[in-house]
């Protein structure tokens, strides 16, 4: 909850300075935790690369979250103030699903359709759905 | 503000503000949640048109030099630096909000002036960044990097990285500028005679805004 503004929280005070540094060193262990990994992988191969990107992902929003959470306040405000933040953001999952599934057939088109391209190699797929000869 | 707030209060009733915040910080809100869909468009086009490719650059060959290290293979560190200044120019913000509850006008002024040198520094990195890409030859319509597979790459590469980390620059530049205004106004004593700092509050949530998007920028551009 949102605190009152007088003089008399002094230990209020410490404990929220404590709050503040608390998050600043999360947010910079997850950043190097990033690094790290993107160096192991660039010295080793090792984790894969779809593994690294899926962890990657899931720390730059756990980074997104302390930000949002402690440094912009929102995870003390009330939750009208929070739904009304967040849930239009929920859109971004579609967004994100769909523009880049079209992206991805968009390229399949072009590589499958490109001048040149063997018609006969465009057409087995559709032959093989048929069936057996 | 009001604060005791009990569990059967009827926040829709009138009265009072239903999102328990000032008219100026719920409108910061809502700028900010319109100005995510404004990043999110820019960096989600980004990714269709890298998902439509069949290959791309890649962001440790492109993004591997540090300042005064010659040609040195550094990639990620100047990033991280870069990401460390924001993230500390972020703190002192907090600070500065925080001092801001306490009435405490000389440590307001301290910490925001942290925070603009935090910002200053960052668009230093920046501007170095992109000079150094720009005398490696790359710039809007013009990409001298290679696909990861060796094939010639298209310019979509630095396009889309020089207009979105532009934009982003171009919102931390006027997040200084703001931070500057704010100071000057603390050092006035504008705020102190208003009776609160709420000001510090509004700007600070957009300076966070600023970082959140980094934060997305970088994962986007030097991580995948």
């Amino acid at each position: 909850m949102e605190h009152t503004h007088t003089a008399e929280g002094h230990a209020h005070h410490d404990s929220s300075t404590k709050k503040i540094w608390r998050t600043f060193w999360i947010l910079l262990a997850v950043t190097m935790v990033e690094v790290g990994l993107a160096f192991l992988h660039l010295e080793t191969g090792f984790p894969s690369r779809v593994l690294l990107n899926a962890v990657f992902i899931g720390l730059t929003v756990v980074k997104a979250f302390y930000i949002v959470s402690e440094f912009m306040h929102l995870g003390s405000e009330i939750k009208n103030l929070i739904y009304t933040v967040m849930l239009p953001l929920l859109f971004f999952i579609w967004f994100i699903i769909a523009f880049l599934y079209e992206g991805n057939s968009w390229k399949n088109l072009n590589r499958d359709l490109k001048p040149g391209t063997p018609i006969e190699k465009v057409k087995a797929p559709a032959e093989g759905q048929h069936g057996h000869h | 503000m009001d604060t005791a707030v009990t569990a059967k209060k009827k926040w829709w009733d009138g009265g009072y503000s239903p999102f328990n915040v000032s008219y100026g910080k719920l409108m910061m809100w809502y700028f900010l949640v319109s100005d995510a869909f404004t990043f999110g468009a820019l960096l989600i086009s980004y990714g269709t048109i890298r998902f439509s490719s069949t290959s791309w650059p890649d962001p440790n060959e492109v993004f591997r030099s540090f300042p005064g290290m010659g040609h040195a293979n550094l990639p990620l560190v100047f990033v991280s630096l870069m990401t460390f200044i924001l993230i500390m120019s972020s703190v002192t913000m907090v600070l500065a909000v925080h001092a801001g509850h306490m009435r405490d006008k000389k440590a307001v002024a301290k910490w925001l002036t942290w925070t603009v040198i935090g910002g200053a520094c960052f668009l230093a990195c920046q501007a170095w960044e992109w000079t150094h890409l720009y005398h490696e030859g790359a710039w809007w319509g013009r990409n001298p990097f290679h696909n990861v597979d060796g094939t010639l790459a298209s310019t979509n590469f630095t396009n889309f990285f020089f207009t979105i980390t532009g934009f982003h620059g171009l919102h931390v530049t006027s997040g200084v500028i703001l931070n500057i205004i704010i100071l000057a106004n603390v050092l006035k004593g504008t705020y102190e005679e208003r009776g609160h700092y709420e000001m510090v509050e509004k700007v600070g949530l957009y300076w966070h805004f600023v970082d959140l998007v980094w934060v997305f920028v970088f994962t986007c551009f030097y991580l995948l």
